[in-house]
């Protein structure tokens, strides 16, 4: 298992058949961004359908993991049990995602030292054997 | 011929409580206490009413309350197609198709809200309790689309609503400068809005600068009275054709111009999705819908005496004030510190009931109420010759907005 971030809480991921896949390239460890297979268009939250050119063939492109912070904000209130506080909530730009950004949290720094611009790279956390998320920490 | 043109000729609400106050009677019954003001109001009999609207996944069935209510025939039933407060005013939109196109005479728009007889939203969704046999933790079946646009945010604890719009928030304070200072002057007059509205759940709570400053951090940078409040309670429009107003005791209150908008591929809004496009994500979403709005109208900014601005969270409404045009795309903070919004001596009266910061938050459907009646003379912080009133339904989410003016 991974490093813990997270240990006793966080609520696992509601999904549906179009964001499922998504998911399990998290399982292995894979930061995938849906892309076009027509026309190229990277998008998410993944979609049925091509919102450029109403494709419905969709493939996945592999990410380097690398990314910004493009805003974030500081959470003071739990929202699960036994949860450590505060925890950081980030949008992260994604390198190589042709301009996508990613909901996550910041880990391993401190409120104080977080900047809008601020390099950092993905680090997966186990939730279980069939359960991983991508958190990200500065690099 | 029959003049058809919308208008709002009364307006109706129950007591608003802290949220869990009202448990003697339901929701639900709350709906009929305010759909039966609002017709006494308007001086009509329950028997004209024959559509009913609401939004933000009302639980209130509009067949139920029509069989409930008496009506002769139920000929438009209505529920707006977007989430939470942002359909307030679309619902308005939607009873004032109905009347302008004959498929009903009068209509009523309503929302009750009883957070502690069901969910509170404040919370954010997840349980605090422990669970005494967890589970390791696995992917969940999401049954709507909205669940599963909220399975993206979840794993990372982004549940909380003032967490989510901390986020474009904290990035407009990054672009402009924008500061808690500036956030907090807004709810500070707000709350002094309120102070002489005895509907006002925080009516007899005055608020200073250094009170909001002092307060606990939620969600960075909103601190506690950043955030609305979480109410219990319902209120309700009467709206039907200028023909029918013309014979009613109220002064009747057009609704001059509505609009919905959601831009494109904003799906729910920052929220859920980090990807808003850049030129947009530190607004309210509002700006192409408010150009429309005014457009139809034939209006702009300038001629707008008195705003109720969707109040869910301080920033919202400084990005709103840029959106809507009362000052230039950054311009929100020092157009707050300049004293606009406050209803003595401000360019622009704002949110004259006390809003959701400070009145109650019925989903901003107590706006309207509001609305008219500073168009009628009856606010409890009057605005003296209003003739324009801009109502807002939300903003970092899909929105809406009328235009309503003095007859």
């Amino acid at each position: 298992m991974s490093e813990r971030f997270f240990p006793d809480a966080m609520p696992p991921p509601l999904v549906d058949g179009t964001t499922l896949p998504w998911w399990q390239a998290a399982a292995e460890h894979r930061l995938v961004v849906q892309e076009c297979s027509q026309c190229s268009h990277t998008q998410f939250p993944p979609s049925p359908i091509c919102s450029e050119c109403h494709s419905p063939e969709r493939g996945w492109r592999a990410l380097s993991g690398l990314g910004k912070v493009y805003t974030y904000t500081v959470v003071y209130r739990p929202i699960a049990a036994g949860q450590t506080l505060p925890f950081i909530v980030a949008v992260i730009s994604l390198e190589g995602s042709g301009g996508v950004r990613l909901i996550s949290n910041l880990v391993k720094v401190s409120p104080e030292e977080i900047e809008i611009g601020m390099e950092v790279k993905v680090i997966w956390e186990d939730m279980s054997e069939t359960l991983s998320i991508p958190r990200f920490e500065r690099r | 011929m029959k003049e058809r043109k919308a208008h709002i000729v009364g307006v109706g609400e129950s007591p608003y409580t802290r949220w869990g106050k009202i448990g003697d009677i339901t929701e639900h019954a709350l709906a009929c206490q305010a759909i039966l003001k609002a017709v006494e109001d308007a001086g009509l009999q329950m028997e004209e009413v024959d559509g009913l609207a609401s939004f933000a996944e009302d639980r209130n069935e509009a067949i139920f309350l029509a069989a409930e209510l008496g009506l002769s025939e139920l000929r438009f039933g209505n529920m707006v197609w977007m989430p939470g407060g942002g359909g307030g005013c679309a619902a308005i939109s939607n009873a004032a198709m109905a009347v302008e196109s004959g498929q009903a005479e009068v209509v009523v728009v309503y929302r009750s809200l009883c957070q502690g007889q069901f969910y509170r939203f404040g919370a954010g969704g997840a349980s605090t309790e422990a669970p005494t046999d967890p589970e390791p933790p696995s992917l969940q079946q999401a049954n709507s689309l909205l669940l599963a646009s909220m399975g993206l945010a979840m794993p990372y604890g982004l549940l909380m609503a003032a967490a989510a719009y901390a986020l474009p928030t904290r990035r407009h304070m990054h672009l402009y400068g924008t500061t808690s200072e500036q956030l907090g002057l807004l709810a500070v007059t707000f709350r002094e809005h309120a102070s002489r509205n005895p509907r006002a759940v925080m009516g007899g709570r005055p608020l200073t600068l250094e009170d909001h400053q002092a307060s606990p951090m939620i969600a960075d940078p909103h601190r506690l009275y950043d955030c609305c409040l979480e109410s219990d309670g319902a209120c309700a429009v009467v709206i039907t054709t200028e023909d029918r107003a013309r014979d009613l005791a109220n002064r009747p209150v057009e609704i001059l111009a509505s609009e919905q908008g959601t831009p494109k591929g904003y799906a729910f809004g920052p929220f859920t999705n980090a990807n808003i496009s850049d030129e947009i994500y530190a607004t309210g979403g509002c700006e192409a819908m408010a150009k429309r709005l005014f457009g139809k109208a034939g209006l702009g900014p300038h001629d707008v005496d008195v705003a109720q601005f969707y109040d869910h969270f301080t920033g919202c409404v400084l990005m709103q004030l840029e959106d809507y045009g009362f000052c230039e795309r950054g311009e929100g903070g020092p157009f707050i510190e300049s004293g606009a919004l406050a209803w003595k001596g401000g360019a622009l009266p704002t949110n004259t009931h006390g809003g959701s910061l400070s009145e109650a938050y019925i989903h901003g459907l107590n706006h309207v109420v509001e609305g008219v009646r500073t168009l009628r003379g009856e606010s409890t912080s009057p605005v003296d010759g209003a003739e324009v009133c801009l109502v807002t339904s939300a903003a970092c989410v899909p929105s809406s907005a009328v235009l309503l003016g003095r007859k």
